[in-house]
């Protein structure tokens, strides 16, 4: 009954797929994979954007929208509605065709990166070897839709939010791909079904997730730093800054494709806060392993749903960042700590078993912790100001 | 430096999160349509004409001197006089507008008005809740709709309307005082006359 609930979809899926012929089984069950992802993301997006709204709310000691029905839960149907509605306006002098890839791009685009997400115990669309690639790929196209965005607005805080936008991503990109890079070393594969499956086991009781160790837990934060920039959220929502660019690189886009890319970037931080589940949290193995009987979907769903809910904390309490300081975060501190933290993950490999390794790749990162913080970002010229050429 | 600062505003936002659960004295927010603020006095919107006692049209303290609507900064008053005269307070016959409109919808609630008003005839409502479906006719006020009592004026002003009557009050009472004095002064002329003509007869009789 138990291991039933827990592959309900797979069940259910093979027996759709056994009302129709032989031929068509594999496109039928491919057909419907993608659907209800298709169906299933956007509802948890409309759930993100409601708990957002009122967490945030209750951040600032405001109740949030709480008119449409009970508590206000139906407001993200309003909101679509009302998005739905709306005149959409496209400039005299924009270029109408790539104004209106960019968001269809974006969405569809986003949407592939599920494609290698396991989501449950035998839920992967794709099981595919090269998954974490394949991921990184259609995440990194996401830039490319950006600027598309920026560029055909013809309108400078679109262009100049899109400038943003790809100079923060691609800063980003990279401690994104070394703090993954730690942990492709240590399950030796890139299939992140095989990754779950190293890190689904369990000793007293415990699981062996990846950010349970140092070298773990070190790439656990870059990462979340990384994917947090990567999905222009706050502190890194310097694209989108409203006090200076309106509203970045979609200033220029008004209902339905407006709604596109608020959908787009949503479903990309759904798929991001799947993919650190994925590599670092143990994707759907249960966090200890009396509970195991826990259907695995409940397991990912519920670690992406409090990744969400530590974006939105997040955002509630940070101040925007100025571009140097993303970009000197980005270069002299990320990423030098994530490539140190590849060498202790190579080091605890080779120190073999036992408690010696814990004790010195622990020692490494904090000691480069400290001195990269002391070093590369300490304020020295902060303080009062004083004005040179002003006597 | 070290992120410390982080952890400290994450706990304070948690702090307020988990509080405005706990204490509801913190959501500040008050619920509009079902819950509303305490009127505020000194507030202002939009002008609306005084009158006195129960009829509107009789008691309209403005003479029509068209004041207002040459100050108004943005011309959202027209006026029309009238060709009769109707008694104001003191029971003097005075002009009365035969129309007066103000378009809501271009006031800028400077107050000139009120300010320039000789009679205390206009002064600022505080009424807010004006929205309608007809944005021309809806928000062009005639002086049917602008008319609200003296009563009404001491409820959202009081302070304001209590040195309004006062002053209403006292030149109403020098003018009651001059009429007196007037009608004395007539009377005593008229005596004057009679005492002297009478004293001339006299000495003509003499």
């Amino acid at each position: 009954m138990i291991k039933n609930a827990d592959q309900i979809f797979v069940i259910l899926q093979h027996w759709i797929m056994s009302l129709f012929p032989s031929a068509l089984q594999p496109a039928v069950g491919a057909l419907l994979a993608v659907v209800t992802i298709i169906c299933v993301f956007p509802a948890l997006f409309a759930i993100a954007v409601l708990l957002e709204r009122k967490g945030l709310g209750r951040m600032q000691n405001r109740y949030g929208p709480n008119r449409v029905g009970p508590l206000g839960i139906f407001q993200p149907v309003a909101d679509g509605i009302k998005s739905l509605t709306k005149e959409d306006i496209v400039p005299a002098s924009a270029d109408a065709v790539v104004h209106f890839l960019a968001p269809v791009f974006l969405v569809v685009v986003v949407f592939m990166g599920y494609a290698v997400l396991p989501m449950g115990r035998n839920m992967t669309l794709v099981n595919m070897d090269s998954g974490l690639l394949f991921f990184f790929a259609m995440g990194a196209s996401t830039e490319l839709s950006v600027f598309m965005a920026g560029w055909s607005s013809r309108n400078k805080y679109s262009l100049l939010g899109a400038m943003r936008a790809v100079a923060q991503m691609i800063s980003y990109e990279v401690p994104l791909l070394l703090a993954s890079l730690v942990v492709v070393m240590m399950a030796g594969s890139m299939n992140l079904g095989r990754i779950v499956e190293v890190q689904n086991q369990y000793s007293w009781g415990l699981p062996h997730w990846f950010i349970f160790t140092p070298w773990g837990f070190a790439a656990f934060l870059m990462f979340a730093i990384a994917t947090t920039a990567e999905s222009n959220r706050s502190p890194f929502d310097l694209p989108e800054g409203e006090s200076e660019l309106v509203a970045g690189y979609f200033t220029e886009y008004s209902g339905f494709k407006f709604a596109l890319f608020f959908l787009g970037e949503y479903v990309g931080m759904l798929s991001v806060s799947g993919l650190g589940t994925t590599l670092f949290l143990g994707g759907w193995s249960a966090p200890f392993s009396f509970l195991t009987w826990v259907p695995s979907w409940i397991w990912f769903f519920s670690k992406v749903m409090l990744s969400i809910c530590v974006f939105i904390w997040l955002r509630g309490t940070l101040p925007r960042m100025r571009q140097d300081q993303l970009m000197n975060f980005a270069w002299k501190f990320v990423l030098p700590l994530s490539l140190l933290n590849v060498f202790v993950a190579a080091l605890w490999r080779f120190l073999g078993e036992g408690y010696a390794r814990w004790g010195v790749c622990s020692a490494i990162l904090l000691v480069a912790y400290v001195v990269m913080a002391k070093v590369g970002m300490s304020r020295e010229h902060f303080g009062p100001r004083s004005y040179r050429y002003a006597e | 430096m070290f992120g410390e600062g982080i952890l400290k505003g994450l706990a304070e936002t948690a702090r307020n999160f988990a509080g405005s659960f706990v204490s509801p004295e913190r959501l500040t927010t008050v619920q509009y349509p079902e819950e509303r603020c305490e009127p505020i006095e000194e507030s202002r919107d939009f002008p609306f004409l005084v009158y006195d006692g129960s009829d509107w049209e009789a008691g309209l303290r403005c003479v029509a001197c068209q004041i207002c609507e040459k100050e108004c900064p943005p011309k959202c008053i027209y006026i029309e006089k009238s060709v009769d005269k109707k008694p104001d307070y003191i029971g003097k016959p005075q002009i009365y507008p035969k129309r007066f409109d103000i378009d809501i919808s271009v006031c800028m609630s400077c107050q000139i008005c009120v300010e320039v008003c000789p009679f205390e005839a206009i002064k600022m409502d505080t009424e807010f809740e004006l929205s309608t479906t007809d944005r021309f006719g809806g928000l062009l006020y005639d002086r049917k709709e602008l008319a609200k009592s003296n009563e009404y004026y001491h409820t959202i002003h009081p302070t304001e309307a209590t040195e309004v009557d006062a002053r209403l009050a006292v030149e109403k009472a020098k003018a009651e005082a001059k009429a007196k004095a007037a009608a004395e002064a007539a009377a005593a002329k008229a005596a004057a006359a009679a005492v002297a003509a009478k004293p001339a007869g006299g000495e003509i009789k003499a």
